[in-house]
């Protein structure tokens, strides 16, 4: 293991400290491993809760800021964070209009977010969940633990938070972010396996000459295995993957090509290129927004948008890790 | 009235026991955990029972139920991930079951099932899931009718016996089949638990 690293057990609190010291706008907490809105609460307005484990950057703490989240929980490296730093966050964003809970479909971080509005609840702070679960390589039944949250948690939590800076009430807030949940899909694959600091080697060995289709954020394994192929039949496996589980996205559509940690950004682009052939891209993301530590590979998100949705996501936004507008 | 088989200190040891197999056996639950989950077990249980061993110093229990409480809110506060809040739910659920400071095999094996059905409960899971069910059901069976030993004996065959199953619950079900052949990580921790129980 090659990493700019002082100590394993000490990676997440070391890294806010960092992102403490470059954004003197935000309130961050090392040691509960929190990020927090520097203005937060404010008033009448809905406060935007996510978090989940470490290792997905700018995921979740890098988005905290106006027109996006006001607050992200870090767990420790791939484990969801404890009900206690949820329960933190929350009641520091909330504004007396209640708070939305953005969640990714992961055992671990459902079981905690769960908890956190409980206790959140015996506080009297109103708390509405959404459930991100847009990873169509994981079907969908009782014999699984759902669909995965991936890409489209990013744009969940763009629109939501766009939502929320207009003062929208917290129903309409969550609604925006169900409706976006729905209608986006997203699928990856893997070149390299990712290693956690504490695990020290790759997660699963994977020959140089092959690449794991339909892999998870944690590096859980993927649909399937098979040898490398070009750009070009990677994004039409991706597009078809994502079509086939949910017909329509590729239309009208805000697409996500996302790199996993390890993937240079000339490779994204050419990737984005092929796919761009493909579906109507109405808008575009290009970049390692909710990555896999180290992992090489990307993952493609489709969210097939209508009018109020773009108006969103065109909205400003001015956060660590993604801004754009005024 | 049955014989008292649990008091306070016990309560207590019973903990520690716990916490020492854990962080024995923490690479192996690591190992089962990276073949069919995130690799990540090991190191948080004993990340958790180590916080556990320090809330428990110093702090005055008056009941068996006291010690486990803690023992359960602290899991909840410091694991994360799914096995915090199930094992801390389940450590809770105990602790509310056992209101004295001496406690009977009754109590005990009421408690155990108390425990279960908080996992049940938050987790969903069904027997045959591969999941930490596995060996606690079985478990908490095999302690009513025939004490710790035979829980420990049980909880170690449902774990292993979890190798054959399909995960349908957790990070694991995402495999499918190929979840099939590998132990599961959550079933062999609660393995611990009973093991560390009998004194094993």
């Amino acid at each position: 293991m090659k990493k700019f690293i002082n100590d394993p057990g000490d990676v997440v609190a070391q890294a806010l400290a960092g992102l403490a010291a470059a954004h003197a706008e935000l309130r961050v907490d090392p040691e509960n491993q929190l990020v927090v809105r520097g203005d937060a609460p404010i008033r009448g307005k809905v406060g935007i809760v996510s978090g989940g484990g470490s290792g997905h950057e700018p995921l979740h703490g890098g988005l905290v800021g106006p027109g996006m989240l006001d607050a992200a929980c870090a767990g420790e490296v791939f484990t969801s964070p404890v009900p206690d730093q949820i329960v933190a966050a929350t009641r520091a964003v909330d504004g007396g209009a209640g708070v939305l809970h953005i969640v990714k479909n992961y055992t671990g971080d459902v079981l905690n977010f769960e908890m956190a509005a409980d206790l959140a609840a015996d506080e009297k702070i109103t708390v509405e969940t959404v459930l991100v679960n847009d990873d169509v390589a994981v079907e969908d039944s009782t014999w699984t633990a759902g669909r995965r949250g991936t890409g489209a948690t990013l744009i969940v939590e763009k629109v939501a938070g766009a939502l929320a800076e207009e003062r929208a009430p917290l129903a309409d807030v969550a609604a925006i972010g169900r409706r976006v949940n729905e209608r986006s899909g997203s699928f990856a694959v893997a070149l390299t396996a990712a290693t956690t600091p504490a695990a020290g080697q790759p997660g699963f060995d994977l020959p140089d000459d092959e690449m794991e289709v339909g892999v998870g954020i944690h590096g859980e394994p993927g649909r399937r295995r098979s040898k490398v192929t070009s750009a070009r039949e990677v994004a039409a496996l991706m597009v078809e993957a994502i079509l086939e589980a949910k017909p329509g996205l590729g239309d009208n559509a805000i697409v996500l090509l996302n790199g996993l940690g390890g993937t240079p950004l000339i490779e994204l682009y050419l990737l984005f290129g092929e796919v761009s052939k493909l579906v109507t891209v109405r808008r575009s993301l290009i970049g390692n927004y909710v990555t896999s530590l180290d992992m090489a590979g990307a993952s493609l998100t489709l969210c097939h948008a209508d009018d109020e949705i773009l108006r969103l996501w065109d909205a400003p936004v001015r956060t660590p890790g993604l801004r754009w507008g005024s | 009235m049955g014989v008292m088989i649990m008091n306070v200190d016990q309560a207590r040891d019973w903990i520690a026991a716990i916490a020492a197999k854990v962080e024995a056996d923490a690479e192996t639950l690591t190992r089962l955990d990276s073949a069919i989950g995130d690799g990540d077990h090991g190191a948080n249980l004993k990340r958790g029972f180590a916080a556990v061993t320090l809330a428990l110093d110093g702090f005055e229990a008056e009941t068996v139920g006291d010690v486990l409480t803690k023992t359960g809110a602290t899991l909840i506060s410091k694991v994360g991930g799914a096995s915090g809040p199930l094992y801390g739910s389940a450590f809770r659920a105990m602790g509310k079951a056992l209101t004295s400071a001496d406690v009977t095999r009754e109590q005990l094996g009421d408690a155990l099932e108390a425990g279960l059905a908080a996992i049940r409960k938050l987790g969903g899971a069904q027997p045959g899931d591969k999941t930490m069910v596995d060996a606690w059901l079985p478990a908490a069976a095999a302690f009513k009718s025939s004490g710790a030993l035979a829980a420990a004996a049980a909880a170690a065959k449902g774990a292993e016996d979890t190798t054959g199953l399909q995960a349908r619950k957790g990070r694991a079900s995402y495999l499918g089949e190929r979840s099939v052949g590998h132990q599961d990580p959550g079933a062999t921790s609660t393995a611990l638990i009973f093991q560390a129980l009998a004194g094993t």
